[in-house]
């Protein structure tokens, strides 16, 4: 048991969760505050059977990737906002084409080369709409190490189940910060494996046909089966297509298979929610300043909740709408302009009652910083 | 015909206009397998986007029709994933030199085992008749409505440069030479690369007044000579046709094995 207790970056939970959820094959080019996991698993994947590639850029990355993932290995890249914009038209390949993937964003400040040595959760929209067309898109994060461990997995999972890329959203203070991590027993955490193809080599397959749950099983590329892919819209073969209805059909296959499932794909953590008159709702390194907020003020008395996300996309509006609806205030405690606060607004529906708790200059938001925006919402100054 | 077989029936009629070069390409690349005798199921076929790029639907093998100039990316997944594959790479001028430049020289550079078969009609055929970094001077496109000032690359020398160990170039006037030289590439472990000349009546003929695809193929007869030729001496703007480069060196999907022994040694 012993040996499964490490104090490490969190970016190093990142890497041995996605050892541990099996990945076998990652490509990535430098970039602070996320090289660390180039570095580590340049080592550590040769070591253990998978295979490592340092690309020319980030763009090279993400389609490395995708064919890797295509020909039946589970992947993995990691980047930060200048190359996670490089990556994006990649990106979208993968959700057109349905190929398991999974990209970590490790943020630092924005736009441009902006500030790469602090943290900053300037790219949740960038996570949900960087690609163009429309679409939908998973995007997780975490506020501790335990939790990237948890997450990172996760999104291996969600890869593999709904056939689609997965966005790790963490940020530069979780990830460069050290603490505690305790690598669970293979076989604590469930891990999804591809659903490959029952059809038998010498038969059709087809490769985007779904089966009556929806779901579709892959076939190897460049094993038994031949098989076109293509980023055009494409028929149940394949095959590009401009036929109305095959268009219409997959767009909307796209969007439903993750907009349908919201409440399954939501994971969340709540902190005395039950009786809260004020529910900070954060995620990421943001949610650890709230969460100190909120025990400390418990301690005299006052009625305070945290809401913690770690499903960003597609956003759990329901779970956001229940358990913020008898709060007197919601405060939003993020490290950006108020991206999740207009979600949250949108969701809880009363903008009145919203409020932005924020740091934008690169500083890590303390619980005083809170506790100011607090004072000021509960009309007790500051 | 012999190649029939390689071809998705299904996926036809083909969008090429009549007389483009392209679909010489295709039947030179599937002579290149039939004489191989390699199964459909050994090749992979990974393009980007363009006219040049379709031609990966078309075949009955493993084929991924990817993002515009980053086919050589993509390939390089696939073939670090499955070393023993033939991935076979069609591209666009403008996809292979100009969006897919930087990936062309470094996949070259690595010597990675790929065949990367240029299909120069030096335009940008599929968005209608842009100048491309292999239009050269002189040139009149849609973009270049007096005639282009961008000097062009050489594809030869700019693959000799960045690594590739063969390389060769030809004309979709000389079909048997596009054959030869693909099989050539396709069995040769490393970057190859394979610049077919190839015309674009539609665009490119049109607007630089070249006549008919036909006229464009004798033009390429008229305008390509054998490396080192008499001719070329005595005419130093014929465009060489032949193998220019032929080497061997470790090449990168094997190398990795290094690696793979260094991490595990106890
Ligand atoms: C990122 C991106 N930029 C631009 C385009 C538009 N586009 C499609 S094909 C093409 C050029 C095609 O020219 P070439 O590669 O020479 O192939 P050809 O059609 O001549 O065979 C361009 C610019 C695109 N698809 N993607
Ligand atoms: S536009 Fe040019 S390159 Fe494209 S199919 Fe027509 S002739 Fe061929
Ligand atoms: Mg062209």
């Amino acid at each position: 048991m012993e040996k499964n207790v490490k104090f490490v970056q969190g970016n190093e939970a990142c890497v041995e969760a996605a050892l541990y959820a099996g990945l076998n094959f990652f490509a990535g080019y430098p970039i602070t505050p996320s090289s660390e996991i180039a570095e580590l698993l340049s080592g550590r994947l040769p070591a253990s059977g998978g295979k490592f590639i340092q690309m020319e850029d980030e763009i090279a990355s993400m389609c490395a990737i995708i064919g890797a993932s295509l020909t039946g290995n589970k992947v993995m890249t990691a980047t930060s906002g200048p190359g996670f914009s490089l990556m994006q038209e990649a990106l979208g390949y993968a959700v057109m084409t349905e190929i398991p993937c999974v990209i970590v964003n490790v943020m630092r400040g924005g736009p441009s080369t902006g500030i790469p040595t602090h943290g900053s959760q300037g790219d949740v929209n960038q996570a949900r709409w960087g690609t163009h067309g429309d679409h939908s898109i998973l995007a997780l994060t975490a506020s501790n190490h335990q939790d990237i461990f948890e997450m990172t997995v996760t999104a291996f999972n969600m890869a593999e189940t709904y056939r689609t890329p997965v966005i790790l959203l963490f940020d530069e203070i979780v990830a460069h910060m050290r603490e505690r991590l305790v690598i669970p027993e293979f076989g604590e955490l469930p891990l999804v494996e591809r659903l490959r193809t029952s059809v038998s080599e010498g038969i059709d397959y087809h490769p985007y046909l779904p089966r009556e749950d929806g779901r579709l099983p892959m076939s190897d590329f460049g094993g038994v089966h031949r098989y076109n892919v293509t980023g055009l819209y494409h028929d149940m073969w394949g095959f590009p297509s401009t036929e109305p209805r095959v268009v219409h059909e997959l767009i909307r296959h796209l969007v439903d298979k993750l907009e349908n499932r919201v409440n399954r794909l939501a994971h969340y953590k709540e902190y005395f929610l039950e009786d809260a008159e004020y529910v900070l709702v954060s995620y990421g390194s943001a949610a650890r300043s709230a969460l100190h907020v909120v025990k400390e003020r418990r301690l005299r008395g006052e009625r305070l909740g945290l809401l913690e996300l770690q499903t960003l996309w597609p956003f759990p509006k329901e779970v956001v709408h229940e358990k913020c609806a008898g709060a007197k205030a919601v405060i939003v405690v993020e490290l950006n302009m108020g991206q999740v606060l207009q979600l949250v607004k949108m969701a809880v529906g009363d903008p009145e009652r919203i409020f932005l708790a924020n740091r934008i200059d690169g500083v890590f938001i303390t619980p005083i910083d809170i506790m100011k925006i607090l004072r000021l919402i509960q009309g007790k100054g500051v | 015909m012999a190649v029939n077989k390689y071809l998705r029936q299904r996926f036809f009629p083909h969008l090429w206009c009549p007389g483009c070069g392209h679909g010489i390409v295709l039947n030179g690349m599937l002579r290149a397998v039939d004489k191989l005798g390699m199964s459909k199921n050994e090749i992979v076929m990974v393009s980007g986007i363009g006219c040049s790029a379709r031609i990966s639907g078309y075949v009955d093998f493993h084929t991924l029709h990817t993002i515009h100039g980053r086919a050589l990316a993509f390939a390089t997944g696939v073939k670090m994933s499955r070393p023993e594959l033939n991935l076979v790479v069609p591209m666009g001028d403008g996809d292979a030199l100009a969006i897919g430049g930087n990936h062309f020289i470094h996949a070259a550079r690595r010597n990675i085992d790929i065949t990367a078969i240029v299909m120069n009609n030096r335009i940008y055929g599929m968005t209608g008749g842009q100048y491309s970094p292999l239009s050269g001077q002189e040139v009149v496109a849609t973009t270049a409505p007096f005639a282009s000032i961008d000097p062009s690359f050489d594809v030869v020398e700019l693959s000799k440069a960045a690594g590739a160990t063969f390389i060769a170039r030809t004309t979709t006037y000389h079909v048997k030479q596009i054959d030869d030289f693909i099989k050539q590439a396709i069995l040769h472990e490393g970057f190859a690369v394979v610049e077919i000349l190839t015309q674009c009546p539609t665009h490119f003929g049109r607007k630089n007044k070249q006549g008919s695809a036909v006229d464009m193929m004798k033009l390429y007869r008229d305008i390509t000579t054998p490396i080192g030729s008499k001719a070329k001496q005595e005419n130093p703007n014929l465009i060489e046709r032949g193998i220019f480069v032929q080497e061997e060196k470790p090449e990168y999907s094997r190398e990795y094995d290094k690696i793979i022994e260094r991490a595990t040694r106890g």
